[in-house]
């Protein structure tokens, strides 16, 4: 399978993988629905801000971290994790090893066809995000123009890591279990629940470092203007490392599974 | 009556001798249950890290809240859901005819058809964080606190199970429901912090609509002894209505099952 034929086929894939989300919108409609986490913590940290601002968060402040929280997981969501351990276990897996064209570029194709349904999705998040706490985003347009590399690193990332882990089914039983583990402390050091610079110092310091990060509160970050232009560049070129090095890990973990796969089902 | 339990308890065991097993399975869903709750537990540190109370609570007040939602949780991911994520699978496939075909109450039957043992995990550390809010709480419960705070909790368990029935309802007019069943349980995450949090639409929402806040936060109330009788009476009245309302929906639409098979 070469590159070309896959960038040629790219475009046909996306159409089909958006024709199918479009076929099954309400239960597209549904999942979007159940990504609830942001306004529920919005609830408390609201409540906590009633009696004065929390480390620099004003109930606006938490508005808007909270909603841009969810904005960015709306966009960027992915599931080719349960797509990938659950063909696995039940040999579907080799239908897609026939075609000509490598399945992680396929599932990536089905995956990122939902982003612009997923964006529709959004525009309500968005207009009550510009309503309530405007004055609480960044006023830098250079910094919004690098949320979307951003978003796209986010988008990556959170795509190759639950491939990396998808993939794992190929040596383990237990990959979906694993994913459930990553997802809990993803959702601790990712700024999913609360936000980074919350945290006590010690903990912050691992969370900046590690790649939860750059999965969510980076983006975030990008679009409450917490950063200078220079370290904006510097957060980028960081998270795009990681998609890098996601990229070659999931590469490896792959073509070493593929050796061990036999199933003959489907 | 004694048919029905005699069912209920075959029924438990057959499910809960299938679910012990997978071993491994109990280890790495129990070690998984644990880690969620430490994620559940986070972000109230991180809150009375700064603040004394929130709304007039208290951590430990907090946290009893968290315990009972904690429980609920396990009940509801250990025990409605999978069983009525099977009925859902059947009215799919068509094979509900065999659970209708059998000489007793079907509504019964799926109802325990299928048990995650591994999510006593859950129930463990919920007793945990109550044993730890009662020692910062700096006094124990009195029998008759423990005793408004099970009521409450039966109530709570009688309208989570009626929503699962009235969303399993569903399936028999829509046909791919089972990500509703999914979007109730994270619905239900509303339950982690007292129903005061929540103000304006939200508020009677969680209240009256979906009564989700209500269902840890009286049974919490209830072992602070703050719940007066009459909350307390209003709030059993309720989840019985419910819990009819959800049967007689029930009834009405495993009449319109049409088998998928046959």
């Amino acid at each position: 399978m070469s590159l070309r034929a896959a960038a040629r086929a790219y475009p046909a894939l996306l159409r089909a993988g958006f024709a199918g989300a479009v076929a099954y919108r309400a239960e597209f409609l549904i999942w979007m629905f159940s990504t609830n986490m942001p306004l529920i913590m919005l609830a408390l940290w609201a409540a906590v801000a009633r009696s004065g601002p929390v480390g620099g968060y004003t109930q606006r402040g938490f508005a808007a971290y909270y909603l841009s929280t969810l904005l960015v997981r709306l966009l960027t969501g992915s599931w080719v994790v349960w797509e990938l351990t659950m063909e696995i276990r039940q040999g579907v897996l080799a239908l897609r090893l026939l075609r000509p064209l490598h399945p992680l570029i396929a599932y990536s194709a089905e995956n990122l066809a939902a982003v612009p349904l997923r964006g529709i999705v959004a525009i309500p998040v968005v207009s009550i995000l510009l309503w309530t706490a405007r004055g609480q985003l960044g006023h830098d347009p250079l910094l919004w123009l690098m949320l979307l590399p951003a978003l796209l690193g986010a988008w990556l990332l959170t795509f190759l890591v639950m491939a990396l882990i998808g993939t794992l089914a190929l040596y383990v039983e237990s990959a979906a279990s694993l994913f459930e583990a990553w997802l809990g402390v993803s959702a601790v050091l990712s700024g999913y629940l609360v936000p980074l610079d919350l945290f006590p110092q010690a903990v912050q310091r691992i969370a900046l470092a590690l790649p939860f990060r750059f999965l969510l509160s980076f983006p975030v970050e990008l679009m409450l203007g917490k950063h200078g232009r220079g370290e904006s560049f510097a957060l980028l070129g960081a998270q795009w490392l990681y998609v890098a090095f996601a990229l070659l890990a999931t590469n490896l973990v792959w073509r070493a599974g593929l050796r061990r796969y036999s199933a003959y089902g489907g | 009556m004694r048919r029905a339990l005699s069912i209920v308890r075959a029924q438990l065991r057959a499910s809960m001798a299938l679910g012990l097993q997978y071993r491994l399975e109990f280890l790495v869903e129990g070690g998984l249950a644990v880690l969620w709750m430490a994620v559940t537990l986070i972000p109230l540190l991180v809150v009375f890290g700064t603040r004394q109370a929130v709304e007039g609570w208290t951590f430990p007040e907090m946290l009893l809240v968290l315990g009972w939602f904690v429980a609920l949780k396990g009940v509801l991911e250990g025990a409605v859901s999978p069983s009525l994520t099977a009925v859902i699978e059947h009215v799919r496939k068509g094979t509900l005819d065999f659970v209708l075909l059998k000489p007793a109450d079907a509504q019964l039957l799926v109802s325990v058809a299928k048990l995650e043992p591994w999510r006593i995990v859950d129930l463990l550390g919920a007793g945990l964080i109550f044993a730890y809010a009662f020692s910062r709480l700096g006094r124990a419960p009195t029998a008759g606190e423990v005793l408004a705070a099970g009521a409450m909790l039966l109530g709570a368990l009688l309208v989570l199970y009626s929503i699962a029935i009235l969303v399993v309802s569903i399936a028999f007019f829509a046909v791919r429901v089972d990500n509703l069943l999914y979007l109730f349980q994270s619905v239900f995450d509303v339950a982690r912090w007292p129903s005061t949090i929540f103000r304006g639409f939200l508020a009677v929402l969680f209240t009256y609509v979906l009564p989700l806040a209500l269902m840890t936060t009286y049974p919490a109330l209830a072992l602070l002894g703050r719940l007066r009788a009459g909350t307390a009476l209003g709030a059993l009245a309720g989840a019985i209505a419910f819990a009819a309302f959800a049967r007689v929906l029930w009834s009405l639409s495993i009449r319109r099952y049409t088998s998928a098979s046959s």
